[in-house]
């Protein structure tokens, strides 16, 4: 074929040309910007505007930022420094750090406790987090709860101890006799780990030493970030158990089940967060046996376990529906029945689809953990808006305040969404 | 209705049975701590101090008790509670003692069932306004906007106020003083409202105090008083006669600083010695023992003492004595007698 | 193999009720029953022997008692010697405001952000997924705290605008930005002013009358008419030229500064502005994932497939993309609405007058009444929120996929 029209052509090229370089309008940095920055006049006007938007935003954060003032012990003394000076008063953040983070009333020579529970909670979450990790990492997961609310909380070690032999218990009657029927083992386990505890009720005022290895902190006396992050990740994983049953419970082909599944969730859902705290803090003491009182902060667990359960319960059941039909059909054909079906089968992988639900699901309970300053209890937004604002010290002292909790619940925040969006990718691959 | 209170009352048979109704009193001395509630921060009536101490006027008065019924001024654990929070606190027995500047008033004391126990301080709304807004008077202020902590009686009386001289005003809801105080320094409100002893403690914590007037009006009256449940009055005799006991010791000149020497033995006045127990027994027919007010006067003095030390003319606050002073002093402070 | 005979009926057997699958549903049924009517029988006996022993009782006669107090911004007429319900229905009213402007402008917002996320502009993409993120996750009662003090401390006071060298002057002459508010013009309606209402009503009719014969027009003939221009002009001319034939009978009362505060006109309190506008780009960043996560979720090959039908990239975007990514877009979003109206009820914290501040706020403090008043306040917004739930099942239900 090439040499078809050799005579007929006055020349042909023997060699191919070699590549030319890109056009400089097309390659680089300039080729970069036309394309993403200046493709057309109207993205060319929308870069400008983002642009100035951009300064206007830094020119009027940047000298307030970077001019702030670190070292001083009050607004006054922050006033002096700065003589007019329109910049940071940061140093209410290193004055008052202690309270920001603990609370005004933890006492200051166990800050090592809280803080060592912070560290671990990441040991613990890490298992759980990743699948990557050795399973055997897990025991530490289980064992953190009670590890962690021992250190919190201090006071004798048995409490935790025994809390944690009811469970135990309770999964060893279960283990031997659930294999058989569930039923009996679910509620045979349920009586055992009852057992333990009231036994437990008897024998640890007796073997509590007076003078515990961990002196004992009240729960009133937790405050700060310290309390934002007690409530969140206690409350979430309270909330997992109850979702789930809440969600297989509205799956129930039991109408009474169903029903009282449904009630619960639709009436949980339907009302804002911040009245079920009033209930807690203003209602529920009336519900209680007279006499009786327990703290707020346990009311209020119980009142955000409830909130977020039915969240979790709703995304569970997002989960559930997700999964084909089949594999109920396939766990039927086995001949599993209900509980073994459930456990082998659909939640392993309905769950498995349902982590990034129940991750946006915590991340929000967590921010939501921040209403608690309504009802008076001093988390990180409360100290703010209660002792340390109204301390005639820092009267006034707003943005910086404000600015470090929204700073510390992004950092909090952002790393587990990413964590979520890293999960989902991942999971996303493993399904095709 | 009657078949479920049946039901509950089946199912919990068992597990009520421990709980009788035992006295406040014997209570808190089982528990070894008072409950006392108080605000959720207060500067010079509570709050809590940059160590987390809570400091303050109403603090004083948990104190004395404690330490009447306790033996120890620090066996109290604070309850900070808010104008929503207060009464179902102590109605539920979360709380012994409320001392959180609430408002003697009608229907808290019968319809919510509540006993007060003695005015520790006689307060009334006022307003503040800045300087340069040239307001002399509280009449004045037709068509201005006016800022308001919530959950007190204070916005019942500033719409009866308004209302009964007949002028117009906005009212600006504010949630935590320290709200209170950005909103009217920046000028979104043109006076702040709430009781004078208030007003003072706020204005001592602004940059420029001179710059901000307190109008001489004061448009109502606030008792503001201690109280406890209704009901059991064993408690309330506790509670009543350990702030009279304050009252009646500066009266008598029973300092923290002499309380001790006094009652070390019986000295020349019987009122005095009635009222440190070395004389008669008042403690034990409250079921203390004698020496309980010796111990309420020097957990953190007397009345006198306590309020020079929280809110006196020495600290930022400045209040002067004025009707809380002893009825000796032309003020309304009167004990009543110790026998 | 012989022939199966039936098994031996078993009599009933006790165990039976927890072995056989027949009996085993009505056992956990039975239990789960009576555990409920013990709890609630538990927590009933305890309310009324604590209600007892405090000498307390549940009665709603409150809510006919003169509240006592005022409220700054009335939908309705409201004075403090107005009841306590006639409080409990400003506040309600308060909410639905809050709530309906929140939605339109978290919705605008949300879906502008939504759309500049997918946008080739780096810039503005990366712009908006930081507007995204920041928003996303930093509490709302923070950001509605923010957004307060801000508007607090950077606007001027009504004093700024007194004296001979005011410091700040009204916008155009007819805005007022203050830190208690935004004063706008209120209409004052003259004689003939319905009739001027009802030309613009009856302009809007006409304006959809047209468009549907176009499309009529279009659809069986073929003819493609014009409809942007048209469409403006039948809206605006008629109700014009009426508004000046009839010597302008709708007038503009002007908020001016009188003593201490601007008079007439609208007031629109900053409460409320803070609150809205924190609802708004809260709740927007999450609208703006929902909508970039629908646009996503429309396959590409819709695009490509509407492109060689030879549409244009307008008409692929309102005719192919957008009716198929609403179907993903709405449901989240109505559950975001939800979101706004329970939200809405931090209002509390900035001293709006919602429904938790009136009702579950300064009248549960005045009278002492929580029982009755947290009780009325969950079951306002458990109405709100079933209703939306309605709407949004047969919403779900009529757009479903007709699947085979």
């Amino acid at each position: 074929m090439s040499d078809t029209h050799a005579e007929s052509v006055a020349y042909v090229r023997e060699t191919a040309i070699p590549p030319a370089p890109a056009p400089v309008t097309e390659a680089g940095v300039v080729g970069w910007l036309r394309q993403n920055l200046f493709a057309t006049w109207a993205n060319a006007a929308l870069t400008i505007a983002a642009l100035y938007a951009i300064y206007l935003v830094l020119a009027a954060t940047l000298p307030w930022v970077l001019g702030g003032v670190w070292t001083t012990d009050s607004l006054t003394e922050c006033r002096e420094v700065l003589q007019g000076r329109s910049a940071a008063c940061f140093s209410v953040l290193t004055e008052r750090w202690n309270q920001l983070i603990f609370g005004f009333k933890y006492p200051d020579e166990f800050y090592w406790r809280p803080s060592l529970a912070f560290v671990l909670l990441f040991l613990a979450a890490a298992p759980v987090l990743f699948f990557d990790l050795p399973r055997k990492l897990l025991l530490f997961t289980a064992v953190y709860p009670f590890l962690a609310y021992w250190l919190i909380w201090g006071g004798t070690i048995w409490a935790p101890v025994f809390a944690a032999l009811g469970l135990v218990a309770g999964y060893v009657i279960f283990d031997r006799f659930g294999n058989q029927n569930f039923a009996t083992g679910f509620l045979g386990g349920i009586a055992a780990a009852l057992v333990v505890w009231i036994l437990a009720d008897y024998i640890v005022p007796l073997i509590a030493s007076d003078d515990p290895l961990l002196p004992a902190v009240q729960s009133r006396d937790m405050g700060g970030f310290m309390l934002n992050m007690i409530l969140g990740v206690v409350c979430v994983s309270l909330s997992l158990p109850f979702g789930i049953a809440l969600a297989l419970g509205r799956q129930s082909n039991m109408p009474l089940i169903r029903w009282i599944s449904v009630v619960f969730i639709e009436f949980i859902r339907g009302v804002p967060l911040i009245t079920l705290l009033f209930v807690a803090n203003v209602v529920l003491a009336y519900f209680l046996p007279p006499g009786t009182s327990f703290d707020l902060i346990l009311r209020v667990i119980i009142m955000i376990t409830m909130f977020a359960s039915a969240y979790i319960a709703e995304v569970i059941r997002g989960g559930l529906a997700a999964l084909p039909k089949g594999q109920y059909e396939a766990a039927d054909s086995l001949g599993l029945d209900y509980a073994q079906s459930m456990r082998l089968i659909i939640l392993p992988q309905a769950l498995k689809i349902s982590i990034p639900g129940i991750v946006n699901v915590s991340v929000g309970l967590f921010k939501d953990t921040t209403l608690v300053s309504i009802i008076t209890m001093f988390d990180l937004v409360g100290m703010i808006r209660g002792p340390i604002l109204a301390s005639s010290d820092w009267n006034g002292v707003y943005w910086e305040l404000f600015g470090f909790a929204s700073v510390l619940f992004f950092i909090t925040c952002y790393g587990i969404s990413q964590y979520s969006q890293w999960l989902e990718r991942r999971l996303t691959t493993d399904h095709r | 209705m009657k078949k479920s209170v049946f039901l509950g009352a089946l199912t919990i048979a068992g597990l009520a049975a421990g709980v009788a109704a035992a006295g406040t009193l014997d209570d808190v001395k089982a528990r070894g701590k008072l409950n006392c509630g108080v605000t959720t921060g207060l500067v010079g009536f509570a709050a809590p101090d940059a160590n987390g101490e809570w400091k303050g006027f109403d603090v004083a008065v948990c104190r004395a008790v404690a330490a009447a019924v306790l033996n120890d001024p620090t066996a109290v654990e604070f309850v900070p509670t808010t104008g929503k929070t207060r009464f179902t606190a102590l109605a539920s027995g979360e709380i012994d003692l409320l001392a959180r500047n609430t408002t003697w008033t009608f229907s808290r004391d019968v319809d919510l069932k509540f006993e007060f126990v003695g005015v520790n301080y006689y307060d009334g709304q006022g307003f503040m306004v800045p300087k340069s807004l040239g307001v002399s008077s509280a009449k004045e202020l037709d068509g201005a906007t006016v800022c308001i902590q919530t959950g007190t009686t204070t916005e019942l009386n500033l719409a009866d106020y308004f209302r009964k001289n007949n002028i117009s005003y906005e009212p600006v809801p504010i949630e935590t003083s320290a709200e209170g105080a950005q909103q009217y320094l920046a000028g979104a409100c043109d006076t702040y409202t709430t009781d004078a002893s208030g007003l003072a403690s706020l204005r001592a914590s602004f940059e420029n105090p001179g710059d901000h007037v307190i109008l001489p009006e004061i448009i109502s009256k606030e008792p503001l008083a201690p109280l406890v449940r209704h009901g059991d009055n064993e408690w309330a005799d506790v509670a009543r006669w350990t702030l009279n006991a304050l009252i009646a010791a500066e009266e008598l000149g029973v300092t923290s600083a002499n309380v001790n020497d006094m009652a070390a033995e019986a000295g020349n006045s019987p009122e005095i010695n009635r009222l440190l127990g070395t004389e008669g027994n008042l403690g034990e027919m409250m079921g203390l023992d004698a020496k309980w007010a010796v111990r309420a006067i020097a957990a953190g003095g007397n009345y006198g003492e306590i309020f020079e030390k929280n809110i006196g003319e020495n600290t930022p606050i400045g209040l002067a004595r004025g009707l809380n002073a002893q009825w000796t002093d032309g003020g309304l402070l009167y004990a009543p007698p110790f026998r | 193999m012989t022939a199966l005979t039936d098994p031996q009926r078993e009599s009933f057997r006790l165990s039976m009720l927890i072995n056989d699958t027949r009996y085993r549903s009505l056992t956990f049924q039975a239990i789960a029953l009576i555990l409920v009517i013990s709890l609630f029988a538990y927590l009933g006996s305890n309310l009324v022997r604590n209600l007892a022993a405090a000498g307390l009782n549940i009665s709603y006669s409150f809510l006919e008692d003169p509240s006592g107090y005022d409220i700054n911004q009335t939908l309705i007429p409201y004075t403090s010697r107005s009841s306590n319900l006639q409080a409990a229905w400003v506040g309600i009213l308060n909410t639905l405001l809050v709530a309906v402007l929140g939605c339109i402008t978290a919705t605008v917002l949300g879906v502008i952000a939504g759309v500049l996320r997918l946008s080739k502009n780096w810039l503005v993409r990366k712009l908006m997924s930081v507007y995204v993120e920041i928003f996303r996750n930093i509490p709302v009662l923070i950001w509605i705290l923010i957004i307060y003090g801000i508007m607090t401390v950077s606007l001027p006071a009504p004093s700024a605008f007194r004296g001979d060298n005011p410091t700040s002057s009204m916008l155009f002459n007819l805005f007022a930005f203050t830190n208690r508010g935004i004063y706008i013009p209120a209409p004052v309606w003259g004689p003939g002013s319905m009739i001027v209402v009802a030309t613009f009503v009856a302009s809007i009719i006409a304006v959809f009358a047209y468009r549907s014969y176009a499309k009529k027009l279009l659809f069986s003939t073929g003819r493609l008419l014009p409809t942007g221009w048209p469409s403006l002009a039948i809206l605006l001319v008629p109700t014009i030229l009426l508004f000046l034939v009839l010597g302008r009978p709708i007038g503009l009362d002007i908020p001016e500064l009188k003593g201490f505060n601007f008079g007439g006109g609208i007031k629109v309190g900053a409460p409320l502005i803070a609150l809205w506008f924190a609802l708004s780009v809260y709740t927007g960043a999450f609208i703006a994932e929902n909508v970039r996560a629908g646009i996503l979720a429309v396959s590409k090959g819709q695009t490509e497939a509407a492109a060689a039908l030879g549409l244009r990239p307008r008409r692929i975007m309102n005719l192919v993309i957008l009716p198929q990514a609403l179907r993903v877009i709405i449901p989240p979003l109505i559950s975001q609405y939800l979101n706004i109206t329970k939200n809405s009820s931090l209002a509390i914290a900035v001293g709006y007058a919602d429904i938790t501040a009136t009702l579950g706020g300064i009248t549960l403090n005045q009278t002492g009444r929580a029982i009755e008043c947290v009780l009325l306040l969950m079951l306002f917004y458990l109405a709100i929120s079933l209703s939306i739930s309605v709407i949004m099942n047969i919403y779900n239900s009529k757009m479903k996929l007709k699947e085979r």
